[in-house]
């Protein structure tokens, strides 16, 4: 091939041309694009949507992404479902399938942390030292379920440091959704007047809408949420790769924290 | 994102649904045809029990079946180790698992039209065409089918247009893999979970004017099948 | 004999021990009440029913026995039923050639035409069932079970569903059929006077077995049969047209015994057709009257005299030139005239009815 065009080349006028086209065209050739199977619980599928784009220009690979909830995935996981890497909601799931031999050692990681916040869409309904919850200035307050979502778990902790659970439990003022997302349509419908939902449901590029409290981290455990990798992918090689750009890669950890989430210890 | 309209990912979903649907409706018509035909014209104590098993699927929360075909088809279970030992992937988490899925769950809409358009039928035509000449298969194929003709149209639409907005069984069995397995019913609430309410209604549009579409041929096939049966 | 059967059927709600055999030609009438298996035993000939004990055997052929069951698919035999039963699906010409398709063409013979000039259906083809009366259908229904080439047509009340002026417009294609077709057919009905019309031979069915079989003008006129005690009793007789009577509008019909007079018809000389007298319109005289107004008048010899439900009347049978004559009167005239086995007499017919 190369004397051929060897032999070619004095024959072509515009020479310096077409070196630098074939030069070109091998430059922006992708070194041999993968696809990964990456499974995402719903909460962080809108983050990864938008990090996906940024990944492929930095590596070339492509995610296909596939959204879903923590106990679907831990269940299709065990049946064999073909995915590469597991983004998890919570840590529970990631270490029960660490414990079952299902993952590649060592690979967990917590990929990012969610920030429990009280919040209304209405300016001014919640005060920034959330003094709302004592006085009283609501008929309903929106959770996730405590038994299922870990951010329902937290809400379920900060109302018992504050003293609140049993009283709220017991005048039946808690709307208790299935999920967080529910709990935010709770809110968002005015069907409550305030929910305990995630920050990275409600800020965008650190500007929270509506009014809201952020409850000290001390008062609940961090809700971290880890990534793995599955012991079932042949991709192994890419699969550490995408995970090591969304821990390390500063453009990465910008687009998570401008969600909502915090990065890192 | 997005080329035009809809973005290609939604384009994917939308001509998985569409695959999806047809495969669906085509092979559990093959399949309903036999059975219901059987169910019609039996008169053994077993009719009961054949009944209520098609009409299973209707009653099961998708959810469930989901479920249960996942434990079934996935390695662990009897149909994923049967095509393991066959040599073949099992059906799990493919487009061949949302196909047995998708008959599953539609197969109430397939045999009890085409049931009731073959009891519809009636013994006297196919005693009618014992005395011409026919024999048992060939009634079946110039008597019977025609005349059950509406059977026919309203359960291969009502499969199609149900197997569209299939979404708890196939999000169980199908793990949501964009291209393989996203359907448009999934990517709607992928859409919506995600707050991107323009695609999620784009997309939702869609699908509601192809089933209205469709439901509109079906009453307009089946008045003109009903006008030609009207007079026997 | 060409159709034989045996066939036992035992339900809680039905009963059925009919022995029986037709003649290979001419139409067979399979007679009797409502609900006494006569269309049972007509679908168990068709192979539409299969009686558990008995056997069916056709021309030497076995249908049906123990072991052994002919499906109706397989035996060549065409089939009307009571309702029309016409495929909704086609056209009448679609109708006509379904059975004709499935039979190869070397054993075919009818052909389309012939059956639809038969039947009287040329400008019915085109039309879809629902536009068709009764009578059409049946007509069609008939046609339709023809062009199968059965070698023995069965005929389910196939006019029992029709009102009086359908019935009327059938009867006659049914006598062409009669006179056209050397195929033997089996003819259900409770009606006797469609039977006297157009059968040669009967079948009396009663509790579910055969009571009698034979020749029609010997079954209507047996005292011991209730047929000869029915209200409408009476006798056949076949004849010729043996000429017209211009001046008084009147045409004779030539049978055994003699000629009796009915109103002119334009029918041909020499052609043969079958009269019906009413046993109530026959009264006997030993003496042949000189001055009365009936001309119709049959000498006759008396074979037996019974009783009829009516216990003032009497039945009296006179052999009429080999013939039997069904006659019904009074009690107190058989004692006066001392009418009993064996005398000669007189039979005056006061109404004949000409089968047309």
């Amino acid at each position: 091939m190369i004397d051929l065009m060897a032999r070619c080349l004095p024959l072509i006028r515009h020479r310096v041309l077409l070196v630098g086209l074939v030069a070109g065209l091998l430059a922006a050739a992708p070194a041999y694009a993968e696809q990964l199977n990456v499974a995402v619980a719903a909460n962080f599928f809108g983050t990864l949507q938008k990090l996906a784009p940024k990944y492929q220009q930095a590596n070339g690979n492509e995610l296909l992404i596939s959204s879903g909830s923590s106990g679907q995935f831990y269940t299709q996981i065990r049946e064999g479902a073909p995915f590469d890497v597991l983004l998890s909601a919570d840590t529970d799931r990631p270490k029960q399938l660490e414990a079952e031999g299902l993952t590649v050692p060592g690979s967990r990681f917590t990929y990012a942390t969610g920030t429990l916040v009280l919040w209304s869409p209405k300016a001014d309904v919640v005060d920034r030292d959330g003094k709302i919850l004592r006085s009283g200035g609501y008929r309903m307050i929106g959770i996730a379920e405590p038994r299922n979502a870990p951010y329902g778990a937290a809400a379920q902790q900060v109302l018992t440091a504050l003293g609140l659970w049993d009283k709220l439990h017991q005048d039946r003022k808690l709307a208790v959704g299935e999920n967080i997302n529910q709990a935010w349509q709770f809110a968002a419908t005015g069907n409550v007047d305030v929910a305990f939902v995630a920050l990275s449901q409600v800020s965008t590029d650190g500007v929270i809408t509506g009014s809201s409290w952020l409850p000290p981290q001390s008062m609940y455990t961090p809700i971290d949420q880890d990534a793995v990798i599955l012991a079932r992918t042949s991709k192994r090689a890419t699969a550490e790769s995408f995970l090591n750009w969304l821990r390390k890669d500063p453009q990465a950890i910008a687009t998570i924290k401008a969600a909502g989430y915090h990065v890192g210890q | 994102m997005s080329a035009g309209f809809y973005s290609p990912d939604d384009l994917v979903a939308l001509w998985i649904s569409l695959k999806l649907a047809s495969t669906t409706a085509v092979l559990l018509l093959l399949l309903c045809t036999p059975l219901a035909w059987w169910l019609a014209m039996t008169r053994s104590r077993l009719r009961v029990l054949g009944e209520a098993m098609t009409a299973l699927p209707l009653v099961l929360p998708p959810t469930v079946l989901g479920f249960y075909l996942l434990l079934f088809l996935g390695p662990h279970g009897w149909g994923g180790r049967l095509m393991l030992r066959l040599g073949m992937q099992p059906l799990a988490f493919s487009f061949g698992g949302l196909v047995v899925g998708s008959m599953l769950y539609s197969l109430p809409f397939v045999i009890q039209p085409l049931q009731g358009a073959f009891q519809g039928v009636g013994v006297r035509a196919l005693e009618v065409a014992a005395t011409l000449r026919a024999s048992p298969l060939d009634r079946f194929f110039t008597v019977a089918v025609p005349l059950a003709r509406r059977g026919f149209i309203t359960g291969s639409v009502l499969a199609f247009a149900h197997t569209l907005g299939e979404f708890g069984v196939v999000l169980m069995l199908g793990g949501n893999i964009p291209g393989r397995t996203q359907t448009a019913s999934i990517a709607i609430f992928n859409h919506v979970e995600a707050f991107d309410y323009a695609a999620a209604q784009r997309l939702s549009a869609t699908l509601l004017l192809a089933c209205f579409a469709l439901l509109l041929l079906v009453y307009g096939a089946n008045r003109r099948a009903g006008a030609i049966a009207a007079h026997p | 004999m060409s159709l034989a059967l045996e066939l036992v059927w035992s339900r809680p709600d039905f009963q059925l021990a009919a022995t029986c055999e037709f003649p290979d030609s001419g139409i067979s009438a399979l007679f009797g009440r409502s609900g006494v298996g006569k269309t049972t035993l007509l679908r168990c000939i068709a192979g539409l029913e299969r009686a558990p004990r008995g056997s069916v055997r056709f021309n030497g052929d076995l249908w049906q026995d123990e072991h052994h069951f002919m499906p109706p698919h397989q035996r060549p035999v065409g089939y009307v039923f009571q309702e029309s039963s016409l495929f909704a699906h086609l056209d009448a010409r679609g109708n006509l050639e379904y059975g004709l398709r499935r039979v190869p063409v070397a054993r075919r013979r009818i052909s389309f035409d012939q059956a639809v000039q038969l039947m009287g259906l040329e400008s019915l083809l085109a039309r879809r069932t629902g536009e068709l009366s009764g009578g059409q259908r049946q007509r069609v229904a008939i046609a339709r079970a023809l062009l199968t080439s059965p070698q023995l047509l069965l005929l389910d009340e196939p006019l029992s569903s029709l009102d009086l002026p359908s019935r009327a417009e059938i009867l006659p294609h049914l006598e062409r059929l009669h006179d056209e077709l050397s195929i033997p057919i089996v003819y259900v009905s409770h009606e006797i006077s469609e039977v006297m019309r157009i059968a040669d031979h009967i079948a009396l069915l009663e509790s579910g077995s055969v009571r009698a079989a034979g020749p029609i003008h010997d079954l209507l006129t047996r005292p011991d049969l209730p047929l000869a005690h029915l209200e409408e009793a009476g006798s056949i007789f076949e004849g010729i047209i043996a000429q017209h009577d211009e001046r008084y509008h009147l045409s004779y019909v030539s049978v055994a015994g003699g000629k009796l007079a009915i109103s002119q018809r334009a029918a041909p000389i020499g052609q043969r057709v079958r009269v019906r007298i009413d046993a109530r319109d026959v009264s006997l005289a030993l003496e042949p009257a000189e001055h009365s107004s009936i001309t119709n008048i049959l000498p006759g010899r008396v074979i037996d005299v019974t009783e009829d439900r009516d216990p003032a009347q009497r039945l009296v049978r006179v052999d009429v030139g080999g013939c039997p004559l069904l006659s019904r009167i009074t009690l107190r005239s058989v004692a006066q005239l001392g009418i009993a086995p064996g005398i000669e007499l007189y039979a005056q017919v006061k109404s004949v009815a000409l089968m047309e």
